[in-house]
């Protein structure tokens, strides 16, 4: 299989992300306007080429590696950690908690809304 | 032949080989001991990482920066797998569109959740700024979170351990919460817990169904992308 037009393609979307968020002076990483750019171009295309697939499926079957290096750079600020472990704590614990919570209940409402009224329509 | 051994290694840990060569044996040492440990999320490969190149650096007396000379050839591949993320978005493109405005009020909504109560309670606790910026993208897949961070003026690293601590608590979270609030439709389930969690929450809801399973995938990508374009903005707040 090919991977090489797959790398460009996905190359290229970063680099027209990059130069577009230099350009405009926006605060958002290159690589999510890049991942938009992408997706704007898929939808444009019709399909996702088979070498493209083949690059992006092993890219994200290994996500989790790519970010062992940086994770590694804690080491650094074990400090900053020691200082603020209990808020760091809490925050996560909170947070993921009333995340989850709100957004089971909030999509769950809207969809049951939305089941309803489509019943409606089709009803009459 | 101890010297010869010293002078080896002295030649070795000034090249990247011997760092990236470590990083993929730690990570591939890692995948197996958490398999042998039952797959516990708790114990994510991610994290057994970490920890075992931590302490090989500390053992060998090796500063971060030329462990990165190495590792950082891994690094840089954050970049193109946030653009890969398109294809699982343009695989979902129908269900996104049949659904366009309950997903994305509910993926508004709940990503801005996760970043403030986060960044609340932290500040509440009095926790250094620098804390808070990299709390702020923490329920966000990693390479974007990681972009956010670097653009928001926080700690790019911080923030990688945070996701993968959240990506775990959403694991423990999600099934009693959902058993809690009587969530019986699989696509809310897995929407939820690819949102606040990640990779981790998206593994864990292909264990109840592949619906949940590509809902969360959305989710992910939903959070992602919202996260990426709010936060850079409100952040001037912290």
């Amino acid at each position: 299989m090919h991977a090489l037009p797959g790398i460009s393609l996905i190359l290229l979307c970063q680099l027209a992300g990059e130069t577009f968020v230099q350009l405009l002076e926006i605060p958002i990483p290159g690589p999510v306007v890049g991942m938009l750019l992408m997706l704007a171009g898929l939808v444009w295309h019709g399909a996702v080429p088979q070498s493209l697939r083949l690059v992006a499926d092993t890219l994200l079957r290994y996500l989790a590696l790519l970010f062992v290096p940086a994770g590694v750079g804690l080491m650094v600020h074990f400090e900053l950690i020691g200082r603020d472990w209990l808020a760091i704590s809490l925050a996560l614990l909170i947070s993921t908690a009333l995340a989850i919570a709100v957004t089971l209940l909030l999509l769950n409402l809207l969809l049951k809304r939305n089941t309803s009224r489509g019943g409606e329509r089709d009803g009459g | 032949m101890a010297d010869e051994i010293v002078d080896i290694w002295v030649y070795l840990s000034a090249t990247p080989l011997l760092w990236l060569a470590a990083t993929f044996i730690v990570f591939q040492g890692a995948i197996w001991l958490n398999a042998r440990l039952g797959s516990n999320p708790v114990l994510h490969p991610v994290l057994l990482a970490m920890a075992g190149l931590m302490l090989i650096l500390l053992a060998t007396g090796t500063d971060y920066d030329t462990y990165f000379e190495g590792a950082q050839f891994i690094h840089f591949m954050l970049g193109p797998a946030t653009v890969a993320l398109a294809i699982p978005l343009y695989d979902h493109r129908r269900e996104i569109r049949a659904l366009m405005m309950p997903l994305l009020v509910s993926g508004v909504v709940g990503a801005s959740t996760a970043a403030i109560s986060a960044v609340g309670v932290a500040w509440l606790l009095g926790a250094d700024r620098l804390t808070l910026l990299s709390l702020a993208p923490k329920s966000v897949t990693s390479p974007i979170a990681m972009g956010v961070t670097e653009k928001l003026g926080g700690l790019p690293s911080l923030t990688a351990a945070l996701v993968l601590i959240t990506g775990s608590l959403g694991c423990i979270l999600a099934p009693p919460l959902i058993r809690l609030l009587g969530i019986r439709d699989d696509k809310v389930k897995g929407f939820a817990m690819g949102l606040a969690a990640h990779g981790f929450g998206t593994a864990q809801a292909f264990g109840i169904s592949a619906t949940a399973g590509a809902f969360a995938g959305l989710g992910l990508s939903m959070a992602g992308v919202i996260t990426a374009l709010i936060l850079p903005l409100l952040a001037g707040g912290i």
